[in-house]
């Protein structure tokens, strides 16, 4: 964890139902309350619109890396066999384009696919032996945990206890801790 | 999404989110059982008798095969192009189903996608060792050298065959990897002993599961399944090439791309329905993998199958149609030749024994799918057998025709590669979690006996319709019943 990022005081709630969190970020969204981060243990759909998240940006890095892929195939071929050293098999030529395209369309895939999903594991900060804050350890298996950043006026505080407690959390909202860097980006 | 409240569903046993962190963590943190050491230890036999053929190849050369110039590719190819057709039913899975919003995928398509990667393992060592000379293997890809540099042809198909199960394999890799993400991150926080802990944790690369990550995954998933469809296609299309672009009676068809793939996905079916049939068992997933999986599975091989039967007819009609007398005595000689009897077996094996899985009763029973998948391996492998061997065998000078028969280092090859495929599925069946658990998690919102009371079991609804006034026993769309109605 960087030491860029300060302990600061959050406000949790916890969830035990996919539904419930949909509505209660709805809810709480429009009591003005900005939510800081969500944890869910399975991808719940439309919590991204309930949330305001944008769309990934990954399918355009796919596609430049993709791009890239087949550049680098056909003029890799290309430079290999038509100028740097052609070799005259049975007088064939030496540019046969269809005979590159299997080659250009797998290196397109491989290119693609490593380059999104580095790129993936960048922005979401993961990397093998990283050990990463986790607010609450049920967060991965059935509770959907919805942290916002605590402000210095109390009654604000209160303010996001109650949106917490309207919208049917299933323990008492609590204080914690927290860094919270969870992802580049 | 509207789901019919008829359609089986995918999750049963009422189970809770976590039931299923449960359920499939527990195999994961808990001791080895007795069928696991018995099966690992049997695996482990036949991975050492392979290794032993394998270095004895090695130290002697390919002349510890029974190939000879007139048949030079014989068992190592068959084992090769069977294998690579294994490894097609898991990215299918995955990504295709994905593509077609298959719910059903979800509980079979991690260990379907682990099955593809050690498949490709296993097929790799095939053409590995057949090139005499292993310990220059990096002579296949284009690398600057002392000879010129004289590169590789890329007229090849050979050449081609390389990128394209390079590829194959290294983004089956990444698929299968990024979908295990939260997994591990979900035995993690479930795990007990700090060494568990602190190894998952590095495996899960430090996954939290917050609602960005989550977009993102979505997003990477729907992108690697967009690439990787025709990426399955391409592989077994190109490997198809290694024999359509020569000139061999019986190989230098224009039906071989389509024919191969078909198979590729019927053979990678079979061996998905033999594995998971077993394991479903064993492992007591019966809730997760259950008989609707099967039977859909059951589906997809009935159609495949009629698909490669539709190509056997094809091909012979051509060579006919063609007139060219050494196609058709290829083909006659395939079917009435001394391998006459591969011939037959693998048409019994792939067109008619499929065709019991037209039967409810028969697909629902798992002893008979299990034999019937056993069977659907069977004729996958003698069916490149024939491809292969039989085209060669009588060649066009009827001097150095030649009747092949494996050696006993060429049979122990392909047991040693069954018992590495069996010691990797094993060892992925221990420490792996074998059924995705978020994407599981993620369908029983809509098909699971949790979380849908409205659902209508098929007894019932056959019920009602049966009892219904006029009823002939037929389906009836407008009778199809709402739960209020079905209450009164």
């Amino acid at each position: 964890m960087s030491k860029d990022y300060p302990l600061k005081k959050h406000i949790v709630g916890i969830y035990d139902c996919d539904e419930k969190l949909l509505h209660a970020c709805g809810q709480i969204r429009k009591r003005g309350i900005e939510i800081k981060d969500v944890f869910t243990p399975f991808p719940v759909h439309h919590l991204e619109h309930a949330l305001g998240l944008k769309n990934s940006r990954l399918p355009n890095v796919a596609f430049c890396f993709g791009l890239l892929g087949t550049t680098t195939a056909l003029t890799m071929m290309t430079w290999m066999y038509t100028f740097d050293w052609p070799i005259n098999i049975g007088g064939k030529p030496s540019f046969p384009l269809p005979s590159f395209i299997p080659i250009t369309f797998e290196l397109t895939v491989l290119f693609c696919s490593f380059g999104m999903v580095l790129t993936y594991l960048f922005v979401n900060k993961l990397r093998p032996g990283y050990v990463p804050e986790i607010v609450d350890p049920r967060q991965t298996d059935d509770r959907f945990v919805v942290v916002i950043e605590a402000s210095d006026d109390p009654e604000k505080n209160g303010q996001i206890v109650q949106a917490y407690k309207d919208t049917g959390v299933c323990e008492p909202p609590r204080e914690q801790m927290l860094r919270g860097n969870w992802y580049n980006l | 999404m509207y789901d019919s409240p008829t359609r089986p569903l995918l999750v049963t046993g009422k189970k809770t989110y976590t039931d299923v962190t449960t359920d499939i963590v527990r195999p994961v943190l808990g001791k080895p059982t007795k069928g696991w050491l018995t099966g690992m230890g049997i695996a482990l036999i036949a991975l050492l008798i392979g290794m032993f053929c394998i270095n004895y190849t090695l130290f002697v050369g390919i002349g510890a095969w029974g190939l000879n110039k007139t048949v030079g590719w014989a068992f190592d190819i068959t084992n090769f192009v069977f294998w690579v057709g294994i490894g097609h039913a898991g990215t299918l899975i995955s990504a295709v189903l994905l593509l077609f919003r298959q719910k059903w995928r979800t509980g079979v398509n991690r260990s379907a996608e682990a099955m593809t990667i050690f498949a490709v393992i296993c097929a790799a060592i095939f053409p590995g060792l057949h090139m005499g000379r292993p310990w220059l293997a990096y002579w296949i890809f284009p690398l600057p050298n002392f000879h010129g540099p004289i590169w590789i042809n890329f007229n090849s198909p050979l050449a081609w065959d390389v990128f394209a199960i390079g590829t194959y394999f290294s983004v089956s890799i990444l698929f299968w990897y990024s979908g295990l993400i939260p997994d591990f991150a979900t035995i993690r926080d479930r795990a007990q002993s700090k060494t568990a802990k602190s190894i998952y944790n590095a495996l899960s690369f430090g996954w939290v599961g917050s609602a960005k990550n989550w977009v993102r995954f979505e997003s990477l998933s729907l992108i690697l399944a967009g690439v990787s469809t025709p990426l399955v296609l391409s592989v077994h299309t190109i490997v198809s090439m290694d024999f359509a672009t020569s000139v061999i009676p019986g190989w230098h068809t224009t039906i071989f791309p389509p024919y191969f793939v078909a198979g590729a996905i019927f053979s990678g079916f079979g061996m998905v329905l033999t594995l998971l049939v077993v394991a479903r068992k064993v492992m007591n997933m019966e809730d997760y993998i259950t008989v609707g999986h099967v039977e859909a599975m059951c589906k997809v091989v009935v159609t495949t199958g009629m698909m490669v039967g539709l190509a056997y007819a094809t091909e012979f009609f051509i060579a006919f149609y063609s007139g060219s007398q050494y196609e058709m005595y290829t083909f006659y000689n395939r079917a009435f030749g001394p391998y006459g009897w591969s011939y037959w077996i693998m048409v019994s094996c792939n067109v008619l024994s499929p065709q019991f899985l037209w039967f409810k009763k028969l697909r629902t029973n798992m002893t008979f799918v299990f034999i019937l998948s056993i069977f659907v391996n069977i004729g996958m492998w003698f069916e490149r057998f024939v491809i292969i061997v039989t085209s060669l065998h009588r060649d066009l000078v009827p001097s150095s025709w030649f009747n092949y028969t494996p050696t006993m280092i060429e049979v122990g090859v392909l047991l040693g590669t069954f018992g590495i495929f069996f010691t990797l599925f094993l060892l992925f069946a221990k420490f792996f979690p074998v059924i995705a658990i978020a994407e599981i998690k993620s369908v029983m919102r809509s098909s699971s006996d949790t979380y849908r009371p409205d659902h209508i079991s098929e007894e019932k609804l056959e019920e009602a319709i049966n009892a219904a006034p006029g009823s002939t026993g037929s389906l009836n769309p407008s009778m199809a019943m709402s739960p209020n109605e079905q209450q009164s």
